[in-house]
């Protein structure tokens, strides 16, 4: 089998995996909404734009670090064995950074949406807006699947992938607060090319040294 | 590296940086005045900070070639020294900001991107410390360092060059570049540089050599 082959079955794998028990999508969703209703209950407002982004790429760090920490750890030592045997590490990272992103996808559509119901929407350039979430959707799968592979490897759950990841990830959620700030206020777009041109690169740079170093880190 | 003439070298080249940082002739400059002198300080320690997290980086890259145990205690000793010049290149940082930007932290792009960058480093050893087998700890914590690299030159390099900054050297302010610094200053500078890197380099290898022989004994 060719790597787009193994790569398409390990996508479907993960796919099928999660529809039959659906508990981790569920949980994760139940999750982006009870956090919105929560700062929904807290705030009660929201009068400031620039407050009002900020929150939401709150709320999208925290669920997508708990929805991705799960990718490589609820997956037995078994499993893993047996992939170890059907297919390449550059197959598994790859399609499990397909399946991170279509999840992160699925979860900051539904986050968005929730979160512009409840509060206030004060977007001034909403397609654009769109665009710096599926941005940033992309950007926190490549660089959460890689992290949640190091700190299920090491062995210890939750609090290490908060201490691994936040740190890494800070630069690119500076960038995109900076771009969707910008869609907030309705700047015009040809203001923010530099900022898309970064997170690209970044991304860019983060899926290269991940299908460096996923070999390394998968042997045991 | 066993010779003696580089670390006599890194002696005497920090030894006349301190004394002709302090008491040689500085271009007047207003708002800075006197505290230009800081950058033959200030800035050498980010050198030596840099040096020694890229000479990690190079030795993670090794470890995880070749597996050689010594190659992993070699990166984590160079990013222990380049934490602890990291955090010294802070604190002459905000020494020097208080007297000119008028507070110690005042939210500057630079400060906050250098203050994550250690963030980085510190999760690093945290990492390290939360595994005991040998081998494991240091494949696993040689990739997130290998990972970490790139995204730390990003944050530290592209990113402050973005935003309106007041540091020097950011935001159209001028730097230490060649075009930008007084003549006067350079023949101080250039061997501060040269000397602290030279002296974090000593530490390190002092660092990796006590190690070593505890590994030996235990």
């Amino acid at each position: 089998m060719t790597l787009f082959h193994q790569i398409k079955f390990l996508i479907r794998k993960e796919i099928m995996l999660e529809w039959r028990s659906r508990y981790a999508l569920n949980g994760i969703l139940l999750y982006v909404v009870s956090t919105v209703f929560v700062c929904y209950l807290s705030f009660r407002e929201i009068t400031n734009p620039p407050t009002w982004n900020a929150l939401f790429w709150i709320i999208m760090l925290f669920a997508s670090v708990n929805a991705i920490t799960k990718s490589f750890m609820q997956e037995s030592r078994g499993r893993h064995l047996y992939y170890y045997t059907i297919t390449g590490p550059h197959a598994i990272i790859i399609s499990k950074i397909i399946y991170n992103v279509l999840l992160m996808l699925l979860l900051s559509v539904i986050a968005l949406g929730f979160y512009t119901l409840v509060f206030k929407n004060p977007v001034g350039d909403p397609l654009f807006y769109m665009l710096s979430v599926l941005l940033g959707s992309i950007s926190f799968a490549s660089v959460f699947t890689m992290i949640s592979g190091i700190a299920s490897k090491a062995g210890n759950g939750g609090s290490l992938m908060a201490i691994l990841s936040f740190p890494v990830i800070i630069p690119l959620l500076l960038v995109l607060i900076k771009l969707s700030k910008n869609a907030l206020d309705g700047l015009d777009r040809s203001v923010s090319l530099n900022e898309i041109a970064i997170l690209l690169a970044i991304n860019v740079i983060v899926i290269t040294t991940s299908l460096l170093l996923f070999p390394y880190l998968w042997r045991d | 590296m066993n010779k003696s003439w580089w670390k006599i070298l890194a002696v005497v080249l920090v030894l006349f940086s301190i004394i002709g940082g302090f008491l040689f002739q500085v271009p007047a400059k207003p708002i800075l005045n006197e505290s230009i002198r800081n950058i033959h300080f200030h800035v050498p320690m980010w050198f030596a900070m840099i040096a020694m997290l890229a000479v990690s980086f190079v030795y993670s890259i090794k470890y995880l070639n070749k597996g050689n145990e010594n190659d992993d205690l070699m990166a984590v000793e160079s990013a222990n020294v380049g934490i602890i010049f990291g955090i010294l290149g802070l604190v002459t940082g905000m020494i020097w900001a208080k007297y000119t930007w008028g507070e110690p932290w005042s939210n500057d792009p630079k400060q906050n991107s250098s203050a994550i960058a250690l963030l980085i480093y510190m999760a690093y050893l945290v990492l390290r410390n939360s595994m005991e087998e040998e081998q494991k700890r240091g494949k696993i914590s040689s990739v997130y360092n290998v990972f970490a690299f790139p995204i730390m030159v990003v944050l530290l390099f592209v990113l402050p060059r973005m935003t309106d900054s007041l540091h020097p050297g950011n935001g159209g302010n001028p730097g230490f570049n060649t075009k930008d610094m007084a003549p006067e200053l350079r023949p101080i500078f250039y061997p501060a540089c040269l000397g602290w890197i030279l002296i974090s380099v000593w530490i390190t290898t002092l660092r990796y050599r006590i190690r070593k022989q505890e590994n030996l004994i235990s």
